[in-house]
């Protein structure tokens, strides 16, 4: 080790503490998300070593929940998998987004980054390099951030499965209301011009109307509608300031795509 | 049903789409529309999993107030908006919920 990969090393493990440190709210709404998992796999047919399982090699709550209500009702397997794989396209998304920050490391470090890519993972994540420019230690932030939710989550599932020995009617606490308070406080940030008020409004609006949709499809077609709502509004307002400036606001080269 | 075929098959579903462009990520390139689109991704995907969690918690239209799941989301948006604290809106609208829902009995 030569003197120059000591401060290396200290930033680190500096950011990998700041990833998991980040993550700390994330994990204070997932706790009784997770505490519900385990409390409801034995009632939906799933054993306890089973529950704890699927924590531990799916990781994906929404999906999880999911396969349980599934299970419930009777449905076939390849029809539970079909499911988690379109619950899961919505992950897809988040990958597109951090594939240029990402785009330097080996394979040996994409894996596990891919395998903890979950929604609060990916919010505290890109919320970092929104704030810090050089993002070439960052994926040790991330990797904080990933293991912190990870335990939490194989621990809350642990948890539930012996809460629900002992309190069979936990079901009906209102413990999933946590995911969606979680979610809320973490939109609320994003809020700050209009195309991205548009992009939630109408994305909102679209997954009321499509709430029908068989295996939460709706989800997808709601944000991309959304997404199309803020990225046309975006044009749109860019547009409308290179006409008043009278000469081409080039940034970056961001219009030559367009 | 077998459930190491079950988990293993949600592994691979979660996994694969997880990865995919992960994988490739050094041979693709977007262009500077879709880098902007992507920009929305995460209030959009969020919002579109929270509303109907919050205005359809029994799986049917509620748009009322008597609505213990709306009004603590709204108490919590509140928050969010003036303080711009993750754990303290989580706390207070999670604080919120349960007092309607068993406070009140709402």
């Amino acid at each position: 080790m030569t003197t120059t990969d000591y401060p290396l090393a200290e930033r680190r493990r500096q950011e990998f503490v700041a990833g998991a440190r980040a993550t700390i709210p994330l994990i204070v709404g997932a706790i009784p998300f997770g505490i519900l998992f385990g409390t409801l796999a034995e009632p939906s047919g799933l054993s306890a070593l089973g529950a704890l399982a699927m924590s531990l090699i799916v990781f994906a709550g929404a999906s999880q929940f999911i396969a349980l209500g599934l299970l419930t009702a009777g449905a076939a397997m390849p029809v539970i998998i079909a499911t988690t794989l379109v619950v899961n396209l919505r992950h897809m998304l988040y990958a597109a987004n951090l594939v240029p920050k990402i785009r330097h490391l080996p394979q040996r470090w994409r894996i596990p980054m891919a395998f903890g890519l979950t929604d609060e993972t990916f919010a505290a994540v890109s919320n970092r390099y929104l704030q810090q420019e050089d993002s070439r230690e960052l994926h040790w932030f991330y990797l904080g951030s990933f293991l912190a939710m990870y335990s939490n989550w194989v621990l809350c599932t642990a948890l539930g499965v012996g809460l629900g020995k002992m309190f069979p009617d936990m079901t009906r606490w209102g413990l999933d209301f946590a995911m969606s308070v979680t979610f809320i406080g973490m939109v609320v940030p994003y809020l700050r011009n209009t195309p991205m008020w548009a992009a939630v409004i109408v994305s909102g609006a679209m997954a009321i109307a499509t709430a029908g949709m068989p295996h939460k499809l709706g989800l997808m077609v709601a944000a991309i509608c959304g997404i199309a709502a803020g990225l046309s509004l975006h044009l749109l307002k860019r547009r409308g300031e290179m006409t008043k400036h009278e000469q081409p606001a080039v940034k970056h080269g961001e219009e030559t795509g367009g | 049903m077998n459930e190491v075929t079950l988990i293993f098959g949600m592994f691979l579903a979660t996994f694969s789409v997880r990865y995919l462009l992960f994988a490739v990520a050094g041979r693709v390139h977007f262009p500077p529309w879709l880098n902007t689109a992507l920009g929305f991704v995460p209030p959009a995907v969020l919002t579109a999993i929270v509303l109907p969690a919050v205005l359809m918690p029994n799986g049917e239209l509620w748009p009322s107030l008597a609505n213990p799941w709306l009004l603590a989301a709204l108490v919590a948006a509140a928050v969010a908006l003036v303080r711009r604290d993750l754990l303290t809106t989580i706390l207070v609208g999670m604080a919120t919920f349960m007092l309607l829902r068993f406070g009140f009995g709402l």
